[in-house]
């Protein structure tokens, strides 16, 4: 029999139904492997074992009265920037290193709704400002994955929900939340050679979700196959009224839709995407991405996107000045870190000098100058509208065609340590993934193939507003033609 | 646009954040360093263009003006750094 740690959330979903093991014996085998595997992976801040435990004892009796719900029993991990009653979430900052929440989010209260176990809080970059969660105060994640060469060198698992996608590629959790500002699900998705969506802004509810870009922020789960994503998405989405931009909209059947195909499909390709520093296996998979959904039955057409190249540079402004505006209530008066002053400017001064790492201060002080007197017309407004002209690129694209094929990311999972030296190095590795953000858009990750160091690479999907419909189908079929079955070095049941 | 060491003081100052003089010659080079990338946009025409504040392609709803929630005084209490009865606590501010 697989271990239980290597299932898929469906197979344990669907194994906890005929009675082939327990939700607790599930949960304990995720538990064994989170501490074996997390002092070397640094997947979870925070492990909440007895709680899991508790939660598996009750699905467990849900599902014998045959009451369970979607989720019930199955253990999965929470990116700490999700608000958990009366469980420490930090954020991945030293500021909120003592913040326990007395409420809990809606999107994790649905997971909860629908029985999911939760096993910990998963590690990120700083208030999800990062690509390579080594802003985390509470320590880099290791990416379960090795170069064939160079096997010691320990990689990033991407960001900023590192540590969920870590835990997923590792197997210490079936799945995981995750959020995406310009990247942070579908980047380290691709990173750890797992599946990973960021729905349509509006999908499902920020209340609860410690805030960074309010704009652009939206959570999406990881899992190892689309159809795991699908049954996740199908909790974690909905109408919240405590949400004021959260979409009044039915919640789709996500899983059916991943058996759909894309016979009579149009698929885009951005003409703009492929620059001429595009690594030649990144264009490969690409070409390789294309052919697979053509043989399927799709039609591939070129599309443009044409303001698509001024997205990370627009991203660098919108997001530093609404993070400047939601970092603002980090003062060290109601909650959080406080370090004392002569007087209450000094208190707010030290607590935040001392709260946040260098990446959250560059941003924050980023997002107050673009915001300041004289200059916000320069580039705020600015910015703004360079946005409006994304989202235009992208609904003339999308008369043309149901979907766009790109590579998820410019590069394989880097080395802890690069790419450090300069801030807009890091910020490249954005690139393709920021434009869905801009346009509120959908994108899934799909792990599609390996390097030639045998390092995991993801084509994405990016679908019409409210589309993850097609974005499903699209990405199921490109799972069924990759048949990526490469497993990671570092993971679950081997010794190590 | 370039920033000089008293303009990062002073954005500092606007954000309070407390940073060390040390630390100015570096911020300002990695802000700058940002600033002229995104300066790139300036290459854009975007006459006539309306700013987009939003990925919500919504109107913002309206609710009844009536309270739904309240009576946690001690959950809001319970994280404060310091408290004094049911306040929140602080240096003194008016002299």
């Amino acid at each position: 029999m697989t271990a239980l740690t290597d299932l898929t959330l469906t197979a344990a979903r669907d194994g906890l139904a005929r009675r082939a093991f327990s939700a607790a014996e599930l949960t304990e085998a995720h538990l064994a492997a989170i501490e074996a595997l997390n002092p070397r992976i640094n997947a979870f801040i925070t492990v909440t074992a007895e709680r899991a435990r508790a939660q598996a004892a009750a699905a467990d009796a849900a599902l014998a009265r045959g009451e369970g719900g979607p989720l019930a029993g199955l253990p999965i991990a929470i990116k700490d920037l999700f608000c958990t009653e009366g469980v420490r979430t930090t954020a991945g900052s030293r500021i909120l290193g003592p913040f326990v929440p007395p409420y809990e989010s809606t999107v994790t209260a649905q997971l909860r709704r629908d029985g999911a176990v939760f096993l910990g809080k998963a590690n990120l970059d700083e208030f999800a400002m990062g690509s390579s969660n080594m802003t985390s105060a509470y320590g880099p994640v290791a990416n379960p994955w090795r170069r064939r060469q160079d096997a010691d060198a320990v990689l990033v698992p991407g960001g900023s929900s590192g540590g969920s996608a870590a835990a997923v590629a590792g197997r210490l959790a079936l799945g995981a939340t995750g959020t995406d500002t310009g990247g942070s699900i579908r980047q380290p998705a691709s990173f750890c050679g797992v599946a990973g969506i960021k729905p349509t802004y509006g999908r499902c509810s920020r209340w609860g979700i410690v805030a960074f870009a309010s704009s652009l922020d939206q959570a999406g789960p990881f899992a190892r196959t689309v159809q795991d994503c699908a049954l996740l998405l199908r909790s974690m989405a909905g109408f919240d009224p405590k949400d004021s931009t959260s979409a009044e909209l039915a919640v789709p059947d996500f899983v059916a839709a991943c058996g759909r195909g894309v016979r009579g499909l149009r698929i885009g390709v951005p003409r703009e995407y492929r620059s001429d520093g595009m690594a030649g296996e990144i264009e490969r998979l690409w070409q390789q991405g294309l052919d697979w959904l053509r043989e399927a039955g799709a039609e591939i057409v070129d599309v443009s996107l044409p303001h698509t190249k001024y997205g990370l540079a627009t991203y660098y402004i919108v997001a530093p000045a609404e993070a400047s505006s939601n970092l603002a209530r980090y003062d060290g008066v109601r909650f959080g870190l406080r370090e004392d002053g002569a007087d209450l400017t000094e208190l707010y001064e030290r607590t935040r000098g001392a709260g946040f790492g260098a990446e959250v201060r560059r941003r924050v002080l980023i997002g107050t100058y673009v915001l300041s007197a004289g200059y916000y017309d320069a580039y705020y407004l600015r910015a703004q509208k360079v946005r409006a002209l994304i989202l235009r690129d992208f609904t003339e694209a999308f008369r043309e065609v149901d979907a766009l094929l790109t590579p998820t990311t410019p590069t394989a999972a880097f080395a802890q340590g690069e790419k450090m030296d300069d801030p807009i190095t890091m910020y490249l590795n954005d690139v393709f993934t920021v434009p869905a953000n801009m346009a509120g858009v959908p994108g899934l990750s799909v792990p599609a193939g390996l390097d030639a160091q045998g390092l995991p690479l993801g084509l994405q999907v990016i679908g019409r507003p409210f589309d993850e419909e097609t974005v499903f189908a699209v990405g199921s079929v490109l799972e069924r033609a990759a048949g990526f079955d490469a497993l990671p070095a570092v993971r679950a049941g081997v010794p190590g | 646009m370039s920033l000089d060491p008293a303009t990062v003081r002073r954005i500092a100052r606007l954000a309070r954040i407390h940073v060390e003089e040390g630390e100015v010659a570096r911020l300002q080079q990695e802000l700058n360093g940002i600033l002229g990338w995104i300066e790139q946009l300036n290459e854009i025409d975007v006459t006539d263009v309306e700013p987009l504040t939003g990925a919500a392609h919504m109107a913002l709803r309206m609710r009844e003006d009536a309270v739904t929630d309240g009576g946690i005084r001690d959950a809001l209490l319970a994280n404060a750094p310091e408290r004094a009865g049911d306040f929140f606590a602080v240096p003194k501010v008016v002299e």
